[in-house]
């Protein structure tokens, strides 16, 4: 499957990521290269195989949804690169 | 007096406990070799009062017989262990100047058991990277160069190049896919990857969370047995931490593994294979058998896929686990006119080239459209791989391998930095165990004509780090490695 500059565009934007203009073609190339060989699993038979997305499938424990830790926004809030009255504060959303 | 940094942590905590010396001095000594060591760029931040400062309570906790397991030793930590009031960067542009406020869980246990923080080590940046040269502070250098300055390996190459220059008794390190074993095998140091659940990832900057492992770098295999100990344990706060006891590691290091069946994979017999670490592969498996192992000849026949089941695994699984660098709540914030502008611009200014290239890889295989495709067929496929290993281990104790295909290479080696998939080639033999959530060790065997040290790799069913340590404890006992520099 080959990748074109459209598709390296649509990625960098979901990844929020920016790609300059004189790098687009290389990475691109790079972007297909890197597809290209991790397409070697195709040729892998994985007719009713499940797929595995924990290795400790079995042994994964649930607590209580209750509140462990609290009172600390200060904490939270110490390392914002900018808060106002309390919270983190963003570039205008609403027009 | 001898040089105290020579001492492993065993023979340090003895030392200490028999007043030889004091937690103060042990850890002047260290602090001595940092400063002599600087060129290495092992450290990326220092944390020398504060460990003086430590030093000085241990101390007076030994004196009263009290303390734990660590009571004075110097540690160094990878950045990539949040650190309560200490910057903790991951070694990312993006990162820098955040200081956590709390403690990851295995620090928070270390410092429990009496160790105290030399400072955080160098590493590549959110642990992406094979040889340290993704770092924002630059590369860690190998000890171990001569004319030529060699990558100490990665991504937890400042912990192996700082516990090989004697820069602190041990280190902490972690591992998705060889992090730990690679760079150890690189500086001639020992290090271990758990059972994926031994030790809590809570407070372990994430990069791929179902491989992410942390573990300890020393420098034998008895200093990685102490730390293991003191850093493993179920954690409430981490659910994929497994509620199993830890055992006391050091009570599997008596190398008697008479008996024991060693297996030896054919697939890993790969094509490019440096020929001296395939001759020392070989010595290895002589070293064991006359210790009274067998060895038998396994199979790992999805051995080939790993990589690409690896490179499609741990790209999407960051691409996700770094959305959460958006430039609003920490780190870095670069302004723009919209708030898709602001977290663009953050994070095409905060991350580094290999960073960017992982997370675009990662969206891309988890897009509409591609997500079966890639995704979903590498998780099937991860399942024939650690299905291969339960096969396997029908047959045998433990596995035993080289931990990687190449010696410690020169910076900025010109192929590997044109080809980002030369790189991830060196990762062919520590990625598989990482992809089935089993323990590995690397251990140094030797040295090749070169002077550089290699590594092997054994590895262990899923929570048997204790076959891991016993059959690491007979090599080492036959390889006699003199190990740190």
């Amino acid at each position: 499957m080959s990748i074109d500059v459209s598709t390296v565009d649509k990625i960098a934007f979901l990844s929020r990521l920016r790609i300059e203009d004189n790098v687009k073609e290389s990475t691109k190339e790079e972007f297909n290269k890197i597809i290209q060989w991790v397409d070697q699993l195709r040729e892998v038979n994985t007719d009713g195989v499940e797929e595995l997305i924990s290795v400790n499938e079995n042994a994964i424990q649930l607590r209580e949804d209750m509140v462990t830790q609290g009172q600390c926004s200060e904490e939270i809030l110490a390392n914002a690169p900018m808060k106002e009255y309390g919270y983190f504060a963003v570039p205008k959303v609403v027009e | 007096m001898t040089d105290l940094t020579k001492l492993t942590i065993a023979q340090a905590r003895d030392a200490l406990k028999n007043k030889e010396f004091t937690a103060v001095e042990l850890t002047q000594a260290y602090i001595k070799n940092m400063e002599t060591k600087r060129d290495l760029n092992a450290f990326v931040c220092e944390t020398v009062d504060k460990a003086l400062e430590q030093a000085k309570q241990s101390q007076e906790k030994i004196e009263k017989s009290l303390g734990g397991d660590l009571e004075g030793i110097p540690l160094g930590v990878k950045d990539l262990f949040c650190t309560k009031g200490i910057e903790t960067t991951a070694c990312s542009n993006f990162l820098k100047g955040f200081v956590p406020p709390y403690e990851s869980t295995v620090t928070a246990k270390l410092l429990d058991a009496g160790a105290l923080f030399l400072g955080k080590l160098n590493m590549d940046e959110f642990a992406m990277g094979g040889s340290n040269e993704t770092s924002a502070f630059g590369p860690a250098i190998n000890p171990w160069s001569k004319d030529v300055k060699l990558v100490a390996g990665g991504s937890s190459g400042g912990s192996a190049a700082a516990v090989s220059a004697r820069m602190c008794a041990g280190a902490t390190g972690t591992d998705t896919g060889g992090s730990i074993r690679q760079p150890s095998a690189f500086c001639g140091v020992t290090g271990i990857k758990p059972t994926y659940g031994r030790c809590s990832r809570y407070g372990v900057i994430a990069f791929a969370s179902s491989l992410d492992q942390a573990g300890p770098i020393g420098k034998d295999v008895r200093d990685c047995a102490i730390m293991l100990k003191n850093m493993a344990g179920y954690d409430a706060k981490d659910a994929t931490s497994v509620n199993v006891e830890v055992p006391d590691f050091e009570k599997f290091l008596s190398g008697d593994i008479k008996g024991m069946r060693i297996g030896i994979p054919k697939e890993y017999r790969v094509e490019g294979l440096n020929e001296e670490v395939a001759s020392y592969w070989d010595k290895a498996i002589e070293m064991l058998k006359d210790k009274g192992a067998e060895i038998v000849e396994v199979s790992l026949p999805h051995t080939k896929y790993a990589l690409a089941t690896y490179y499609i695994i741990a790209p999407a699984e960051a691409s996700s686990n770094l959305a959460r660098y958006d430039g609003l709540r920490y780190g870095n914030r670069v302004d723009g006119n919209s708030i898709d502008e602001m977290y663009i611009n953050s994070r095409t200014q905060g991350f580094g080239k290999e960073v960017k290239r992982r997370i675009m890889v990662g969206t891309y295989v988890l897009s509409a459209g591609y997500y079966d495709a890639y995704f979903l067929k590498a998780q099937k496929v991860r399942r024939l791989i650690r299905d291969d290993f339960v096969k396997a281990f029908e047959k045998c104790d433990v596995i035993l391998t080289p931990t990687s295909p190449v010696v410690a290479f020169p910076l900025g080696d010109k192929k590997m930095q044109e080809d980002p998939i030369a790189m991830w080639l060196n990762d062919i033999y520590t990625v598989s165990v990482s992809l089935a959530g089993l323990p590995a060790m690397s251990l140094p065997i030797g040295l090749n004509k070169d002077g550089l040290p290699l590594g092997m790799q054994i590895i262990g069913k899923a929570f048997d780090e204790q076959s891991v340590f016993e059959v690491a404890s007979a090599l080492e006992k036959q390889a006699k490695f003199e190990g740190v520099k």
